[in-house]
């Protein structure tokens, strides 16, 4: 055990941590994606789902106490799989002080070579998002407690809705490499099922890109109104 | 044929280099690259002029000292083969050519297209060994090995040290080779004893050292490496 501690001094270990926080934070926007699509099943069902979220937990937990408790270790994942991207960026950094005049790209896919700027646009969008949706300052019209209104109203506005997607084709790109690259940093490397892992990332990451990006189109089509 | 060269020159290892431009007339187009090379160093050496020095030593693509990055890919743009197995035919009359030297930090540039690879024996002085008591050699047969594992073994063997793998790196990494060394070690019976004291190796899974690499290793040995490098962790 007493290398487990140290793991995170190599750069093995940070990459570690990135693929194990970032597990984490695939399966959290699994769960985000199925919660969205509530809001096709109309009103009071979103709005239902929205407050079962602030009381998930009752009578052990009291009004938003889960929601509380998960934001917290979120902010936790997110900062450990950020500190290590940074501390490998860094390293790589270092690693080539000149560069190539010429430089061909060898890399087997385009989204390994966006994971550093898509990471940063996720970030922008998340806290963006956070002001949006929940905490309403960055919302034209957000009444605390009415998801599937503020919902609506957020996506009717063009801009929003590109942001969206734009934010989403962001996170497709970073999850289709990432899944892939987890696998490789966990030595999830079976040698019956490893060539199913590109696939099985890229079904993925059209699923949770779908998912997502069916809401704000829905908003726009006029498939999701107000009623 | 006849080629524009763009070449790096660099007096030494604290100087600043520069890219010269050279023109190579009435090459072959059976010519290997680096006759080509040997070429228009015989017409500045006629000149009076610097030849320009690189590694090269078997010329078969079995030795590992040669290597430099030909139109932004390490051994130029043909995969499996070293610089010495690329051929002047890949390349079309009149086409300009940039050739620069590896590019890493721990890969210094001694002179021109010569880069320092000890750091890649730093790597196997930290682990790249096995344990061989002294005394009679054991019967060969003495050790049984299963095939799948021996020709996994191999395959991770058949790299060859060039540091194609760090240069194409966009992490300028040695993780593929030293994945290798792990690969090939930790596979067989007599490489268990270091295998969780073995070097480790900063790998984004980008995947550009496989395809730079002459000997076309997979990067499924970083992900054993990684698994080793786990498994160590919890020893």
């Amino acid at each position: 055990m007493r290398s487990v501690f140290s793991l995170y001094r190599s750069s093995v270990g940070k990459k570690i941590v990135m693929a194990i926080s970032g597990v984490f934070l695939f399966l959290w926007i699994v769960g985000h994606m199925l919660g969205n699509l509530k809001v096709f099943f109309g009103q009071e069902a979103f709005d239902h789902y929205a407050h079962g979220l602030k009381e998930f937990g009752d009578p052990f937990l009291l009004h938003g106490q889960f929601l509380w408790i998960v934001r917290f270790v979120m902010l936790a994942i997110i900062f450990l799989h950020m500190l290590s991207a940074l501390a490998v960026y860094l390293q790589s950094k270092a690693a080539r002080k000149t560069g190539y005049k010429k430089e061909e790209a060898l890399t087997f896919t385009y989204a390994s070579r966006t994971m550093r700027w898509g990471g940063v646009i996720l970030l922008v969008y998340i806290v963006y998002h956070l002001l949006h949706f929940t905490v309403g300052s960055a919302h034209p019209k957000f009444v605390p407690g009415a998801a599937y209104a503020n919902l609506v109203v957020g996506f009717q506005n063009w801009w929003v809705s590109g942001f969206y997607i734009v934010a989403m084709i962001a996170l497709g790109l970073h999850l289709y490499h990432g899944l892939w690259s987890a696998c490789q940093t966990l030595n999830f490397n079976n040698p019956r099922l490893r060539d199913l892992r590109r696939p099985a990332a890229l079904l993925i990451t059209l699923f949770i890109v779908l998912g997502f990006c069916s809401v704000p189109i829905s908003v726009l089509a006029g498939i999701v109104t107000l009623p | 044929m006849n080629l524009i060269l763009q070449v790096w020159r660099q007096d030494g290892p604290d100087s600043k280099g520069r890219f010269v431009r050279y023109e190579a007339n009435d090459i072959s187009d059976h010519a290997s690259f680096f006759e080509m090379l040997d070429v228009v160093n015989e017409q500045l050496i006629e000149k009076g002029e610097e030849p320009i020095h690189f590694s090269h030593d078997c010329r078969e693509g079995i030795c590992g000292t040669c290597g430099m990055v030909i139109n932004g890919t390490p051994h130029g743009p043909d995969p499996g083969i070293t610089t010495c197995q690329l051929h002047m035919r890949r390349f079309n009359d009149g086409d300009e050519i940039w050739v620069e030297p590896f590019r890493a930090t721990a890969m210094p540039v001694i002179k021109d297209l010569v880069v320092d690879r000890s750091a890649l024996d730093c790597i196997i002085q930290a682990g790249g060994y096995i344990s061989a008591n002294t005394g009679n050699a054991q019967d060969a047969n003495a050790i049984p090995i299963p095939k799948n594992d021996s020709d996994l073994a191999m395959d991770a063997a058949a790299c060859i040290g060039c540091g194609a793998c760090v240069a194409a790196c966009p992490n300028a990494s040695a993780m593929l080779f030293t994945a290798a060394k792990i690969g090939h070690l930790g596979l067989l019976p007599q490489g268990q004893a270091e295998r969780n004291s073995r070097a480790r190796g900063n790998c984004t899974n980008h995947g550009s050292c496989q395809n730079a690499c002459p000997k076309e290793i997979s990067v499924d040995f970083i992900a054993r490496l990684n698994g080793d490098f786990l498994r160590a962790g919890f020893k």
